[in-house]
């Protein structure tokens, strides 16, 4: 499945809040179909490096960065790029799953088209994105009533079929399970799964175990640097560095 | 023991002093309630809501004109300081961190320290004079002046209570800010949004002073935003002033019916803000 293409190339990322200092000199690239694990204790910098590949880190008061990110050979930050074009190619899941309380789970699952001004039927998109996120069934008879009335797990798979909608084609995911029970959690294992045959997913994640399950890919990172990059077994059997041997096995963090 | 008796003894006296505390407080309220309806509501009846005032010497007679124009000059009011308080509020909300955003929560805050009296007096210089009239539009002007400041401060709360994850979920999806605030922040915020401005009207709706000499008086019926208008405030001020004793039971009158409106508008307003809660949970 992997192509070998570069998707996405991160070339000498520094970025800052102020005067902290939270990604250190970070280069890595991830292959088109490919799922990256981005590891690492909190504070490290995970959530920053991945909202910084949609030009979200920008959006936070007092933050800088410098380096570049090429999407398709693109530099994100070149003349001419819109923030919110690139946003509709690369869509993201947040930790915390937060549909519009406003709108009914129909209009969440569209909201990337009924916010933008774009109107028509959208019924078909709205059931394949539902059926990408494994909710369909789950959801199919209660349409237009509040995703408030969803379980936690049902709604952050309303996220991502959200997310889905656009059509994009990287999928950042900052910890998408990472309030959810094992069975919701092993229902978004699978679905990344699924959606790696059409997307590429940069997923970051505090557990091991899944970064081990669902990724081809694993970087670690520890105070803002990027300490190890490389294929997922070889991270989590035979890491090259002591610090990420010492994270995966457990020993700190 | 003779510890704890005191203790005893001094917790009863508190305690005392807090009810009286809170009787001299509801004192005033209820026998205001009570003056208005005991006074008011023999003047009451079809006739007083659907008639125009008759001249002194006729019996009968009613506030029909007050009670619309109070609407109408409240409602050129919401026209022209709704937009500009909740634009002002949201600009506050999710651009406010500058200098611009300091200096317009401190106008904000100056401008609803400033007497009502005085707001009346401006409205007379900025429209009354220029037109050389007195007009609804010149009392709406005054009522909107006041309405601004507090309409802008409880919609930059009510803005900055939507949750950040919010905006990041439709700036995510591609969305352009401008939609994103319009679409999804004030969108979620918008129940607040319209208590506050229910809570607005109802103090609007009070208000004297700021129409005394800007919307003045009418004893027709006036539509026109460049006439003078009848409101009820100010035709309870007339009435009371007057030496008649049946203009006073007039004024009495409209004071319940205004009662009535400010009353109902607040509890309309909290109303909504109770189920905006219940909804959320």
């Amino acid at each position: 499945m992997n192509n070998g293409s570069k998707k996405i190339e991160v070339q000498k990322l520094n970025a800052w809040f102020g005067a902290t200092h939270a990604l250190r000199d970070v280069s890595l690239s991830v292959e088109q179909n490919s799922v990256l694990a981005v590891i690492g204790p909190s504070g490290c910098g995970k959530t920053t490096f991945v909202r910084c590949i949609n030009r979200m880190h920008e959006l936070s008061p007092s933050a800088r960065q410098s380096g570049r990110i090429l999407v398709d050979g693109q530099d994100l930050h070149a003349r001419g790029v819109d923030p919110v074009d690139l946003r509709r190619r690369v869509g993201m899941v947040f930790q915390r799953a937060n549909p519009f309380p406003t709108m009914s789970i129909y209009d969440n699952v569209a909201a990337g088209l009924i916010l933008n001004g774009i109107g028509g039927k959208h019924r078909d998109l709205v059931e394949k994105s539902l059926r990408q996120a494994a909710l369909w069934d789950e959801v199919k008879d209660r349409l237009p009533q509040s995703p408030l009335s969803l379980s936690g797990g049902q709604q952050q798979r309303l996220c991502i079929a959200r997310a889905l909608t656009i059509g994009p084609e990287v999928l950042l995911m900052d910890e998408p399970a990472s309030a959810l029970d094992p069975i919701a959690t092993a229902k978004i294992e699978e679905l990344i799964r699924e959606l790696q045959e059409s997307l590429t997913i940069v997923i970051v994640t505090h557990n091991m175990q899944q970064a081990a399950r669902v990724s081809d890919w694993t970087a670690f990172f520890y105070l803002g640097e990027l300490v190890e990059h490389g294929k997922t077994e070889q991270i989590f059997s035979n890491p090259r560095e002591p610090r990420t041997e010492d994270y995966v096995t457990g020993k700190f963090g | 023991m003779k510890t704890l008796a005191r203790r005893k003894f001094w917790n009863g006296f508190m305690t005392g002093l807090c009810a009286l505390g809170l009787v001299a407080a509801v004192a005033p309220l209820a026998s205001l309630l009570w003056l208005v309806i005991s006074r008011g509501i023999s003047s009451l009846n079809w006739d007083f809501f659907t008639q125009l005032p008759t001249p002194v010497s006729e019996p009968g007679g009613g506030v029909a004109n007050a009670i619309g124009g109070t609407l109408y000059i409240v409602g050129i009011a919401c026209v022209l300081g709704v937009p500009i308080g909740v634009g002002a509020g949201v600009f506050l909300a999710e651009r406010g961190d500058g200098k611009a955003g300091e200096a317009i929560r401190f106008m904000a805050e100056v401008l609803s320290g400033v007497p009502s009296i005085v707001v009346g007096i401006v409205a007379y210089g900025l429209v009354v004079l220029p037109m050389r009239r007195f007009s609804a539009l010149a009392g709406g002007v005054g009522l909107a002046v006041l309405m601004i400041p507090p309409l802008a401060r409880s919609t930059e709360e009510l803005v900055r209570l939507v949750p950040r994850t919010l905006r990041e979920a439709s700036l995510a999806l591609g969305v352009p800010e401008w939609r994103t605030s319009l679409r999804v922040v004030i969108r979620t915020a918008l129940p607040g949004i319209l208590t506050a401005i229910l809570l607005g009207v109802a103090r609007a709706a009070g208000e004297t002073a700021p129409l005394l000499f800007t919307s003045l008086n009418n004893q027709f019926w006036n539509w026109r935003a460049d006439r003078p208008t009848a409101s009820l405030t100010v035709q309870i001020f007339n009435y009371a002033v007057s030496p008649f004793e049946e203009w006073h039971r007039q004024a009495w009158g409209a004071a319940l019916v205004l009662l009535l409106l400010v009353g109902t508008l607040s509890a309309a307003a909290r109303f909504l803000a109770r189920s905006r809660v219940g909804a959320r949970r």
